[in-house]
């Protein structure tokens, strides 16, 4: 069992290292570096070399890429061109940002999610699944920015119920950001919801297809129990992964919705460093973003390891 | 008089085809199941006998309804009742074994959470006597060690072990009627006995009725008092199990029984020409007239009804089955023409070979090849003889496939070797082979559903090897395979079909004519029969022989069934965990002296004849991997000698016409030990 | 004794499957709606020059933010330009470039997905993990990246997006050939000697080519999403080539009083995304591949 869980974190590690490869080599083969880059058609001179001094790009790129990587392996992650402070001081409340927008998705939409999901698929193809799938497929097929634009031209904007776009500087306590944060909110759960009641509907729908849960039937297993005890753990098992994909896609795939309600977060900052051609910024969102969508994986497969009782028993038994 | 536990009137149950037409799958049945009774229940894929069980749970799959009829257990209608009121009933008065065990257990639950669980809705116990009862049952379905089987997944047990749980679990609510659907489908041939056993026992001790759902007659022979017997959707024999299995008076029945091959008879069984009809394709007049050879101009415009025949307590569907010939003279196999001319001539032979399965981890492979010294088949030594059938016998885990696939090309073999025509070596590696060596040998897979490709319609399927191996193109190309088609008895508008839309046996004879396509030597056929339904196995098997009568082919045949083996094969090698244990002429190996493991499979055979038991000589052991030295049946002997046979490899002795037995005890002593035991058990 | 295993002499020679596969997909209402939309569009894309009312590009401040009329029936932009025609012409580049994009990503991730799934073993473990951290890292940053030094041509973006998309793609088709390579028809062809691509091509390509296509129509309609966000963000078409989500964009921040202005787009492309959904499902269905056991990202 160790070993199992051993040998899936450094499986996970090295995923990372290659994606610190990938993301500092792609950087590297774009045209141009950060510094003629950022300066654009300041890109001479003094400017130009203090600028190389600063960002380390006077020395080979193997070496660049060792400074680099060790940097960022103690959290260090650089310096922004464009913000002239280190890249930690920037990050710092934009990761704090995210997450309680993050968290506040997740705290609402997962339960949610479930429950719908087991709804649709107990009740499958009658009124409430029709109505909820639906809906459900309407939120997946319409992009984020047109929901998210459209929430607010109904409820801020007609209905003038809450403030539309967030007007408050990065910095905020986490009381204060609440208050304003309940459009974005609806708009990220909405999609992510719909998303994973599919997923948890399909999944369910499967299993009560299962022999085991014909045999259950057969056995004179009451529905409800049925569907507790014999059901739902094995349906719910892929859901961890579903889980996983979308927690990591909270923290930086927001992109779109960020921007639209002008949340001062993680993705929000990935669209101002490109537009400000800050490329060591750009980097060091890759890597965090990637790491994270890496971490969250690995601890959503270890706990399908732990829980599916045919992978456990498997491994064990040698 | 109320001993009739279940009564089913004028069932019919089916489906609402994508036109809307209402297609039967069970039409007008008409059964009762008495107390203490065990009815068996016979027919083929698609009889209806599966849903015929479940209908006596009140189950109705998805997709199906009650077109007419009842189903009445204890004076109510099972059909009509809500979901809730039958929990009431199922489990604790009615309950079901399921076919595949494995696939019916819950997989995130413990075995013994699970009986404990239909003991909780069954039974008024408590927590303790719950456990101990765990452990009764446990082990009234012969299961060791309760306590440690109660803590395991399903998964982690064996297919025999799977379906004794189930079975623990159904007599958890001690149950006046137990319905079995197929209970021992997929289980070694040994542990299909010991699994009936358990069920006889049980419904001796507790009067339990029980309905066995099955196509095989050889199972259905030995738990039944009555046997019911289901064609397209209808009862088409109902009667005593002497009466039905002895001496059948409806023409399928008939033509079933004689289409199976026997132990006791000798060469292949006659074969019934076409197969049963499909539910949606049922027309007016007997569904069996398209076969039957006693039908008269009535059959075919009128149904016939169930008709009662007092004297001998038979009911019967069909107009002319006073034309029957009595049953027992017609049962005169074919003859069985064997290869008189003594070739001596080998075709193939197999030298030392040894094949494993252990996978090299990473410092091995470093450090160059360390072999397995205990590889999953060992030291297999065969000779070949040109135009001869020869089978490899064994259960699960005794290599017969494996040697097959080697043969084929498609396995590392680990060491020895294998000669093809006495003079070409056979790279186990398919790309060394000559193109010639390739052509020469062809293989024939168990399940037609997957050795045909489904995009490609049957001319494609059959043009691949004549284009690989002979080039063949257009009209040539075209006549060829419309021979081929001929010669599996199939016409030539099968070229177009694709492999959904034909039956099994359709499918099977596809996949014979695409090997003979390659006009091979030998054709590596591996359970060929294993996948298709009963009267449909004699037909591919009688087509098999023909073939090979007309191109002198050499046949290895690789099958679990022993009655099979005998009816096609000249020669027959028995296998244990992957190493020999006998061979030698077919009809020598049927007889003793045998190798006490070739004397337990036969024993365990089951024979469609409720006079004849099955002997369970040894115990239904499942072994993880063959032992490290000495013989490799020494786990399971029930003549095991002691440290002898633990330690030291039996040497090989040569009896009468070649017939080399691998055992310690000398083969005459096994000889008349065997007779002996036989004759006293039989005088019992 | 008659041997004959069938006597049934009157099966047709099969249709072709092209056209069974549309009529099954059309017997539905939903995947009636769906094609019948998708069609829509695409016709509309490839017409709508010649039947445009106005000009495109004609700025004409005096015109500001009309309401709709009879003159311009979709009302006017911020720059005095006509909804209606930005409108009907907004659908083309992103048709194009997405259409384009996805036959790239069915490409090189059908084929890395089968090359993935025959190989097996180390090889496939290497690639697939490679292939995981490319995922691993946000599309849409590494697509703002590309495009803001490469600049926003379609011959940018439609292989950058054909490169992002064809990830999930890659999964389908290995999972595809593992289920293939598995079955007896392939030992049957190897055993008896066919090379290996022909194996590839002749038995493998057939069985699989299903599951991907229909992989790749959810694509099309995931990366018509994708590329209305960049366009939505700025670093799609460059202005003033029409495109829904730049009129979005730029519209929305006057949308209190000057709705038209996106109502309009969002509409096109939200029918758009919808009608090659329902198709997808429905193509699906058709074939006979049960999509609701996958992710669905």
């Amino acid at each position: 069992m160790f070993f199992l869980i051993s040998k899936r974190v450094a499986l996970g590690l090295i995923t990372l290292f290659i994606v610190s490869l990938i993301t500092f080599i792609g950087v590297e083969v774009l045209p141009g570096d950060a510094c003629t880059v950022y300066l654009e058609r300041e890109a001479y001179g003094d400017a130009l070399a203090a600028c190389y001094k600063r960002l380390g790009l006077d020395i080979s790129a193997f070496d660049r890429y060792l400074i680099w990587a060790t940097n960022t392996l103690q959290l260090d992650f650089g310096f922004s061109l464009s913000g002239q402070m280190p890249i930690n001081e920037i990050l710092g409340p934009r990761i704090k940002n995210s997450m309680v927008l993050a968290t506040t998705a997740i705290i609402i939409g997962i339960p949610f999610a479930l429950i719908l999901g087991i709804i649709t698929a107990l009740w499958r193809d009658k009124m409430p699944d029709i109505i909820i799938s639906s809906l459900a497929i309407f939120s997946m097929t319409i992009p984020e920015f047109i929901s998210s634009t459209l929430l607010i031209l109904i409820v801020a904007i007609w209905l003038g119920w809450l403030p539309g776009i967030v007007i408050v500087p990065s910095d905020v306590t986490v009381m204060e950001l609440l208050s304003n944060i309940i459009l974005p909110v609806i708009a990220i759960s909405m999609i992510m919801t719909a998303h994973m009641l599919r997923m948890v509907r399909s999944s369910v729908i499967q299993v009560m297809a299962s022999d085991y849960v014909q045999m259950s039937i057969l056995k004179g297993v009451p529905y409800w129990r049925m569907v507790f005890k014999h059901v739902l753990p094995n349906a719910l098992l892929p859901a961890i992964n579903v889980v996983a994909l979308t927690i990591a896609w909270l923290l930086g795939g927001v992109v779109v919705t960020e921007v639209v309600f002008n949340y001062p977060g993680l993705g929000r900052l990935v669209i101002e460093s490109i537009s400000n051609r800050d490329l060591p910024v750009v980097q060091a969102l890759a890597l965090i973003l990637a790491s994270i969508y890496v971490g969250i994986n690995l601890i959503a497969d270890l706990l399908t390891l732990v829980l599916n009782p045919r992978l456990k028993t498997l491994q064990t038994r040698k | 008089m109320n001993d009739i536990i279940q009564q089913i009137s004028n069932l019919s149950i089916g489906f609402k085809s994508k036109k809307g037409k209402e297609i039967s799958i069970l039409r007008k049945i008409n059964l009762n199941i008495k107390k203490g009774e065990t009815v068996g229940i016979v027919g083929e894929s698609g009889s209806g006998k599966s849903t015929l069980a479940l209908a006596m749970m009140g189950f109705v799959k998805q997709g199906l309804f009650t077109i007419d009829g009842e189903c009445k257990f204890e004076n109510l209608n099972l059909l009509k009742m809500s979901n809730k009121d039958l929990e009431e009933i199922r489990g604790r008065k009615i309950a079901m074994i399921p076919q595949n065990a494995g696939q019916s257990l819950t997989p995130n639950l413990k075995i013994g959470y699970q009986i404990e669980e239909a003991l909780k809705l069954h039974t008024k116990l408590n927590v303790s006597e719950r456990q101990k009862k765990i452990s009764e049952l446990l082990n009234k379905v012969r299961l060791p060690s309760p306590e440690t089987i109660a803590l395991r997944y399903p998964h982690e047990l064996s297919g025999g072990q799977q379906q004794r749980v189930a079975i623990a679990m159904a007599l958890a609510g001690n149950p006046n009627l137990l319905l079995l659907d197929e209970p021992t489908t997929g289980l070694d041939v040994t542990t299909q006995a010991h699994v009936l056993e358990v069920l006889k026992d049980i419904a001796k001790d507790t009067g339990t009725s029980m309905v066995y759902v099955s196509h095989d007659l050889g199972a259905i022979a030995q738990v039944s008092d009555r046997v019911v017997v289901m064609y397209a959707g209808e009862i088409v024999l109902e009667g005593p199990v002497r009466k039905i299995l002895k001496d059948p008076i409806h023409p399928y029945a008939n033509g079933l029984l004689k289409s199976i091959p026997k132990l006791s008879l000798k060469g292949l069984p006659n074969s019934m020409p076409g197969s049963q009809p499909q539910s949606d394709k049922l027309g007016i007049g007997c569904s069996f007239y398209e076969r039957c050879n006693i039908s008269s101009e009535k059959c075919k415009k009128n149904s016939p009804e169930l008709d009662y025949l007092k004297e001998i307590d038979v009911n019967v569907r069909c107009f002319n089955f006073k034309d029957l010939k009595d049953f027992n003279k017609t049962t005169e196999f074919k003859n069985n023409e064997f290869n008189e001319k003594n070739t001596t001539e080998n075709i193939l032979k197999l030298n030392n070979l040894s094949i494993s399965y252990a996978k090299q981890n990473f410092i091995d492979q470093f450090l160059g090849r360390i072999k397995d010294s205990n590889p999953t088949v060992k030291d297999i030594n065969i000779e070949i003889k040109k135009g001869e059938t020869l089978s490899l016998v064994g259960e699960s885990g005794s290599g017969k496939s494996t040697i097959l696939k080697s043969i084929a090309g498609l396995l590392k073999i680990q060491d020895g070797k294998i000669m093809f025509n006495e003079k070409d070596f056979l790279s186990d590696d398919l790309k060394a082979r000559s193109s010639n060596n390739l052509r020469a040998i062809q293989l024939i897979f168990q399940n037609p559903d997957e050795s045909l490709n489904p995009s490609h319609t049957v001319e494609e399927i059959l043009s691949q090897p004549l284009k690989l191996y002979f080039n063949l193109q257009g009209q040539e190309l075209k006549k060829n395979i419309s021979d081929l088609l001929q010669k599996v008895r199939l016409g030539d508008f099968y070229m177009q079909r694709y492999p959904r839309q034909l039956s099994g046996g359709e499918k099977q004879r596809v996949a014979v004519a695409r090997a003979f396509a390659a006009n091979p030597d030998i054709i590596l056929c591996d359970e060929v029969t294993s996948a298709l339904d009963v009267s449909v196995q004699a037909a591919v098997l009688d087509l098999l022989k023909q073939l090979k009568k007309d191109f002198n082919t050499t046949y290895i045949f690789v099958s679990h069934d022993l009655a099979v083996v005998k009816a096609i094969s000249d020669r027959v090698a028995v296998l244990y965990q992957g190493r020999l244990c006998e061979i030698g002429l077919s009809e020598s190996v049927y007889k003793f002296p045998s190798h006490p493991y070739t004397e337990v499979l036969l024993g365990a055979v089951l024979e469609p004849d409720p006079d004849i038991k099955p002997r369970l000589i040894a115990e239904d052991i499942v072994e993880e991997r063959p032992p490290e030295k000495g013989c490799t049946f020494q786990g399971r002997c029930p003549r095991i000698l002691g440290d002898k046979c633990k330690n030291e490899t039996p040497p090989w002795q040569i009896g009468l016409n070649g017939h080399a037995i691998r055992c310690h005890i000398e083969i005459n002593e096994l000889d008349r030990i065997q007779k002996k035991e036989l004759l006293n058990g039989q005088q019992k | 004794m008659n041997d004959q295993v069938s006597t049934n002499n009157n099966i047709k020679k099969n249709p072709s499957k092209f056209f069974e596969v549309i009529k099954t997909m059309v017997s539905k209402p939903s995947g009636l709606i769906g094609l019948s939309i998708v069609c829509f569009h695409v016709f509309l894309a490839i017409i709508s020059p010649l039947i445009t009312p106005h000009d495109f590009k004609a700025i004409n401040p005096s015109l500001m933010l009309l309401p709709p009329s009879s003159e311009y029936w979709f009302g006017t932009d911020h720059l005095g330009r006509d909804v209606f025609t930005r409108t009907i012409l907004g659908g083309r580049v992103a048709i194009l470039v997405t259409f384009f994009g996805s036959l790239i990503a069915l490409t090189w991730g059908g084929l890395l997905g089968i090359f993935c799934g025959l190989v097996g073993g180390k090889i496939d473990d290497i690639v697939m993990r490679i292939v995981d951290a490319f995922l691993a890292i946000p599309w849409i940053l590494a697509m703002l990246l590309i495009v803001s030094i490469l600049g926003t041509s379609i011959t940018v973006l439609i292989p950058a997006l054909g490169l992002f998309y064809g990830k999930g793609i890659v999964r389908v088709a290995r999972a595809a050939t593992h289920d293939v390579i598995a079955k007896d028809f392939i030992v049957s062809a190897r055993a008896r000697g066919h090379s290996n691509f022909s194996i590839i091509w002749n038995e493998i390509l057939p069985n699989v080519r299903d599951a991907i296509l229909v992989e790749g129509a959810m694509r099309w309609s995931w990366m018509l999403l994708g590329f209305s966000s960049l366009s939505f963000l700025g670093f799609g078409v460059s202005p003033p080539t029409p495109d829904w989500g730049l009129m979005i964009s730029n519209g929305r921040g006057l949308m209190s009083f000057a709705h038209w202005a996106v109502l309009a787009p969002i509409t096109c492309l939200s029918s758009l995304i919808i009608g090659i959904n329902l198709s997808a499902d429905a193509f699906a269905k058709a074939l006979g591949i049960d999509r609701t056991t996958k992710a669905p990202v």
